[in-house]
C-alpha cells in the first residue's frame, strides 16, 4: 500500500496511462439548468482519513476563480500544478461534462472518496457538490449533486 | 503620424469599441439599481447579529455573501432542497429571489467574450487597447487643434461633424481612458498574468473539536461591522474538523465553530486590492454613481464614430488621385501640399491638371517632402499650405520649417506661397504666412505674393490661378470645387432694386423655397434647413465654378434671399442682377456655422457695409426674441444704397433691432461704417466688456478697417479683436 501512494504522490493526476495496475473509468457528470453562467468543477480523491490524495480533473481554466471552489482550494492551496495537463472548459447549464481516465486499481474499494466542488459564477458556491466512495460496486450507479449537479456516476 | 494612429484603429475597431461601449453603458445601469432597490443595513449593525438572525430564519444556512452595493444573499439547505434569497439585514428574511439576473448575464458575456470565450475576451481586449490608443492620439489631437492642453476646453469652429467629434471627446475621454486601462488589467488578471490571485490562511491543523458555539458571541463577528462583511461560509454540518470561513474588506480568517476564536488569517495582498479596486472602477460594483458616469461617457463613443467616419469620408473625397505626376527630379514645377484633412490636396491636383494640360511638367508632393537639392530642373516651387489650429503645421507639412532653414535657396527657383484657410479663426493662414517670411529671410526668389483661400473658396482660387497664369506668362483657368454639392433650381419670385445713383446695380432678390424631399426634410439635408448667415452656391451659366453669396434669410421666413451687386464684367453677378421674378437660377446650399447668430440673450453688434448688410438683416429679421441688437451699416449713398431702409424703423418699433447707425461714404459728409464705430466707441466697448458679440460682413477692405477701429476702441479695456476672435465673440464673413 505504502508503494502504491508513493507511486500515486508522484503523479498527481492519479492516472497511471499504459502500467498494467490501472484501467480505464469514464467519469460523467451531468449539470441541471440552474440558469447561470458555466460551471467550473474541481474532481479530486481523498483518503479514507479525508486528506487530499490528488486530483481527477478541473473544469474551468482561469485559475483566479478557483477559490470558489473553496475544498479544493483550501486542500491544495489553489496550487495549479494539481491540475497542471488536466483542465479543460467550464461546463454549461444543462451540458455533460465525460471524462476518461487510467485510474490505479488501488483507488477501489480502499476507502477513497471522489469529491465535486462546484462554482458558479455570481451563484452559490458549492464545496462537496458531489462524495462518492470509490468502489467496485458503486460503478455505474448514479448520485445527484447538493446544487449543479444532477448525476454523476464513474464506469469502469 | 498621431492622426494615423487616430484614424486606422478607429475605423477598424469601429464595430468592436461600439459594442464594447453601449453594452457598458447598459450594464452601468445595473450597480446602480442594486444599490437603490438592496435593502440597507443600520449603521452600527455587526456581522454576530446579521448572520444569527439569519441562521434563526433558516437553520440550514452555508453562506452569506454581501455585494459591494450592500445586498446580503444567504444560500441554505432546508431538508436538502438548497435555497438562496437576498434578505433583509434587519430581519434576517429572505425579500427577494437571488437568481441572476438574465439581462445582466447576457449583457456581462456580450460585454466581456462576445459569448466566443476565451477567443472573444482577448477579442473585447483588443477593442479596449484600441479604445485605449483612440483617446490617447484622440486627446494630443484635440490639444494640438486647440493649440495647447490649456485651451482643452476652447470654443470649436469647423465643420459640424469635426466639432461634434470633439465636444463629445474631450468630456469622454476621461471616462474611456478609465474604462479601457481598467479592461485591459481586467483581461490580463483573468488570464492570469497578475500576480492577483486570493491568499488564503493555512488551514488551522488543530480546532477544538467541539461544535456550537452561539454565533452572536463569537468576538470577531462581534467586532466586524456588516459594511466590511464579504462572505461568511458555514462549516459542514456534522463536521468538527471544519470551521466558519470569513472574508472582510481586509482579509480572510478562520473562525472555531466550538470556540468563536479567531485560528487563522490573511491579510489581502497588495495587488489584490490594486486588481479590486480597479474592478469597482470597471464595474460601478461599490462605486454606483461613478460606474453611472462612466455609461453616460461611453455612449458617446457611437457618436464619435459616425462624425470620425464623416470626417474621414471628407477628407477622403477631398484627396483625388493625381494622374501623371512627375518625378521631383524632372519636373519644372514642384507643388508642394500641406494638408491636414486632405482638402488642400484637391486643390493641388486641379493646379496640377491645369499646369500639365498647359504643357508644364509638374511634381505634386507632401511639404514635409521639401529637398530642394533633388529639384535639377525646377524653375519654381508653388507651395499650398493649409494651417492647423494655432498656426501649426499641418500633418503633411511636417518638418518643412527646419528643412527649409536647414537648406539654403536654389538661385534658379522661384517661390510662391498660396494659404489655406478659414478666417474665423485667428491664426488665418498663420502657418503659410510662417512659411512665407521663412522663404524670404533665406532668400528665395518670390514669384508671386503670399495669396489666401478664405474656407476652400473657388472663387479665391481662379483669382488666384489668373495671377499665376500672368506671372508664367499661360492662360491658367482654375476650376475646382471641392465637394460637389447637390444643386437645386431657384425660382426668383421678387427683386428690389438699388444703386441707381452710384451707376453700381444692385438688388435684394428673393427666391421661392425649393420643394425639399422627405429625406432631406428628415435629415435636415440642403435646403430643407438653413439661417441667414449660411451661403449659397450660385453657379453661373457658363462657368462651374460657383459664387458664393450670404444668405439674408432663414428656412422660417419661408424664401431664400439675397443682396447682390452687379460686379464690370462680373459673370454671377451679372446675370443674377438681370434675373426678372419666374427666372431661374442653378444653387447649393452650403451651412456656414461660424456665421450664425445663435440662440443667447448677448448683445449683437452687427457691423457691414454694402451687400454685406445681408447676413445682418436676416439676424434681425429673425430676433423675435428681441435680443439687443446694435447695427452699424455703411452705405454708398443713402438715396440709393440703402437696403432693407424700408423695413428698419418697423424692426426697430418691434424690438428686433436697437440702434441703427449708419454712415455714407458718398455725400456731403463722407464716413465710412469704421468712422461710425469710433463715433460710438464708449458705448461699442461698453457693451463688448459686457459680453456682447461682434460679427463683421463685407469687403476685405471694409474688415481691415474695422478690426483697426476695433483695436483702438478696445484698448482702453484691456481687450484686443484677437482675444474676442479666439474667444468665438468676433466673426467675420468676408469677401
Amino acid at each position: 500500500m505504502k508503494s502504491l501512494l508513493a507511486t500515486l504522490a508522484l503523479t498527481t493526476a492519479l492516472t497511471l496511462p499504459g502500467l498494467a495496475m490501472a484501467r480505464p473509468v469514464t467519469l460523467t457528470t451531468t449539470l441541471n439548468n440552474y440558469g447561470g453562467d458555466g460551471a467550473y468543477l474541481a474532481l479530486y480523491v481523498t483518503d479514507a482519513s479525508g486528506a487530499y490524495v490528488g486530483s481527477l480533473w478541473m473544469a474551468g481554466d482561469k485559475s483566479k476563480y478557483y477559490e470558489h471552489l473553496s475544498d479544493w482550494y483550501r486542500a491544495t492551496g489553489g496550487d495549479t500544478a494539481q491540475v497542471n495537463g488536466i483542465t479543460g472548459a467550464s461546463v454549461g447549464a444543462g451540458r455533460s461534462l465525460e471524462i476518461t481516465l487510467d485510474l490505479a486499481d488501488a483507488l477501489f474499494d480502499a476507502g477513497y472518496t471522489l469529491h465535486i466542488d462546484a462554482a458558479v459564477e455570481d451563484m452559490r458556491d458549492s464545496p462537496n457538490e458531489v462524495a462518492v466512495p470509490l468502489t467496485s460496486d458503486g460503478a455505474g450507479t448514479p448520485v445527484t449533486g447538493r446544487r449543479y449537479i444532477a448525476n454523476f456516476s464513474y464506469d469502469m | 503620424m498621431i492622426r494615423t494612429l487616430h484614424r486606422w484603429p478607429g475605423l477598424l475597431a469601429l464595430a468592436l469599441v461600439t459594442i464594447l461601449s453601449l453594452s457598458g453603458a447598459a450594464l452601468s445601469v445595473f450597480p446602480a439599481v442594486e444599490r437603490i432597490t438592496a435593502p440597507q443595513v443600520e449603521t452600527g449593525l455587526t456581522v454576530a447579529t446579521l448572520v444569527d438572525g439569519i441562521q434563526a430564519v433558516y437553520p440550514g444556512v452555508e453562506q452569506i455573501r454581501r455585494s459591494p452595493s450592500g445586498r446580503i444573499t444567504a444560500y441554505w439547505f432546508d431538508q436538502g432542497a438548497p435555497g438562496a434569497a437576498v434578505i433583509d439585514p434587519a430581519t434576517g428574511a429572505g425579500v427577494a429571489s437571488a437568481d441572476p439576473n438574465q439581462a445582466l448575464r447576457w449583457l456581462t458575456n456580450l460585454h466581456r467574450s462576445l459569448f466566443l470565450g476565451d477567443g472573444g475576451r482577448i477579442t473585447m481586449a483588443a477593442g479596449a487597447a484600441a479604445m485605449l490608443v483612440l483617446s490617447l492620439s484622440g486627446a494630443v489631437l484635440v490639444a494640438r487643434r486647440a493649440g495647447g492642453w490649456r485651451n482643452w476646453f476652447a470654443p470649436l469652429r469647423g465643420p459640424l461633424a469635426g466639432r461634434l467629434h470633439v465636444e463629445i471627446a474631450r468630456i469622454a475621454v476621461i471616462g474611456l481612458v478609465l474604462s479601457s486601462t481598467t479592461a485591459l488589467w481586467m483581461t490580463a488578471s483573468t488570464f492570469d498574468l497578475l500576480p492577483d490571485g486570493g491568499a488564503i490562511p493555512a488551514m488551522p491543523t488543530e480546532v477544538s473539536g467541539e461544535t456550537g458555539f452561539p454565533l452572536d458571541q463569537m468576538a470577531t463577528l462581534l467586532q466586524t461591522p456588516v459594511a466590511e462583511l464579504r462572505e461568511l461560509s458555514f462549516p459542514y454540518p456534522g463536521d468538527a474538523t471544519d470551521v466558519f470561513t470569513l472574508k472582510t474588506d481586509r482579509g480572510t480568517g478562520y473562525l472555531d465553530q466550538g470556540t468563536g476564536a479567531l485560528v487563522a488569517w490573511a491579510d489581502l495582498t497588495g495587488w489584490e486590492r490594486v486588481s479590486e479596486t480597479i474592478y469597482m472602477l470597471h464595474t460601478g460594483q461599490g462605486a454606483a454613481t461613478l460606474g453611472l458616469v462612466l455609461g453616460m461617457m461611453a455612449l458617446g463613443v457611437p457618436a464619435m464614430g459616425v462624425t470620425g467616419v464623416l470626417i474621414w469620408l471628407a477628407g477622403r473625397r477631398g484627396r483625388p488621385r493625381i494622374r501623371g505626376n512627375q518625378p521631383a527630379g524632372r519636373a519644372e514645377t514642384i507643388l508642394l501640399v500641406g494638408s491636414e484633412g486632405g482638402s488642400t490636396w484637391g486643390f493641388a491636383a486641379t493646379l496640377h491638371a491645369a499646369l500639365t494640360a498647359a504643357g508644364r511638367s509638374v511634381h505634386v508632393g507632401p511639404m514635409s517632402g521639401f529637398a530642394p537639392e533633388r529639384y535639377a530642373r525646377a524653375e519654381r516651387i508653388i507651395v499650398l499650405a493649409a494651417t492647423y489650429g494655432d498656426g501649426a503645421a499641418p500633418a503633411s507639412a511636417k518638418g518643412f520649417l527646419d528643412r527649409m532653414n536647414a537648406s539654403a535657396p536654389a538661385p534658379d527657383i522661384q517661390m510662391a506661397v498660396l494659404g489655406f484657410g478659414d478666417r474665423s479663426f485667428p491664426a488665418y493662414c498663420a502657418f503659410a504666412k510662417a512659411v512665407t517670411a521663412a522663404a524670404q529671410a533665406k532668400g528665395w526668389a518670390e514669384l508671386m505674393p503670399l495669396d489666401t483661400i478664405d474656407r476652400q473658396s473657388p472663387q479665391d482660387f481662379a483669382r488666384w490661378g489668373r495671377a499665376l497664369g500672368e506671372a508664367l506668362g499661360i492662360p491658367l483657368d482654375l476650376a475646382h470645387q471641392p465637394v460637389l454639392p447637390r444643386t437645386e433650381t431657384l425660382t426668383l419670385v421678387s427683386r428690389r432694386n438699388y444703386g441707381a445713383e452710384t451707376q453700381a446695380a444692385a438688388a435684394i432678390l428673393r427666391f421661392a423655397l425649393p420643394r425639399t424631399p422627405l429625406w432631406q426634410r428628415l435629415t435636415g439635408a440642403g435646403f430643407a434647413r438653413f439661417q441667414a448667415g449660411d451661403l449659397i452656391g450660385v453657379l453661373p451659366k457658363g462657368s462651374a465654378v460657383p459664387r458664393l453669396y450670404s444668405l439674408a434669410s432663414g428656412r422660417r421666413d419661408g424664401f431664400v434671399e439675397i443682396v447682390v451687386r452687379k460686379h464690370p464684367g462680373g459673370l454671377a453677378s451679372g446675370q443674377l442682377t438681370a434675373l426678372e421674378p419666374g427666372d431661374t437660377v442653378t444653387a447649393f446650399l452650403r451651412r456656414n456655422p461660424g456665421f450664425h447668430a445663435g440662440r443667447g440673450r448677448t448683445p449683437l453688434i452687427l457691423i457691414g457695409a454694402g451687400t454685406g448688410i445681408g447676413p445682418l438683416a436676416g439676424f434681425i429679421r429673425g430676433n423675435a426674441r428681441q435680443r439687443p441688437i446694435h447695427l452699424f451699416f455703411g452705405m454708398r449713398h443713402a438715396d440709393s444704397d440703402f437696403f432693407y431702409g424700408e423695413e428698419m424703423p418697423d424692426w426697430q418699433a418691434e424690438g428686433r433691432l436697437t440702434r441703427a447707425i449708419t454712415a455714407v461714404s458718398r455725400g456731403a459728409r463722407r464716413s465710412y461704417v469704421q468712422d461710425a464705430l469710433r463715433g460710438e466707441a464708449g458705448q461699442v466697448a461698453d457693451l463688448i466688456r459686457n459680453g456682447a458679440r461682434v460679427m463683421v460682413c463685407g469687403g476685405r477692405d471694409m474688415a481691415m478697417g474695422v478690426t483697426d477701429a476695433l483695436t483702438e476702441i478696445l484698448a482702453p479695456v484691456g481687450l484686443t479683436p484677437a482675444v474676442l476672435k479666439a474667444e468665438g465673440r468676433y466673426v467675420e464673413d468676408v469677401y
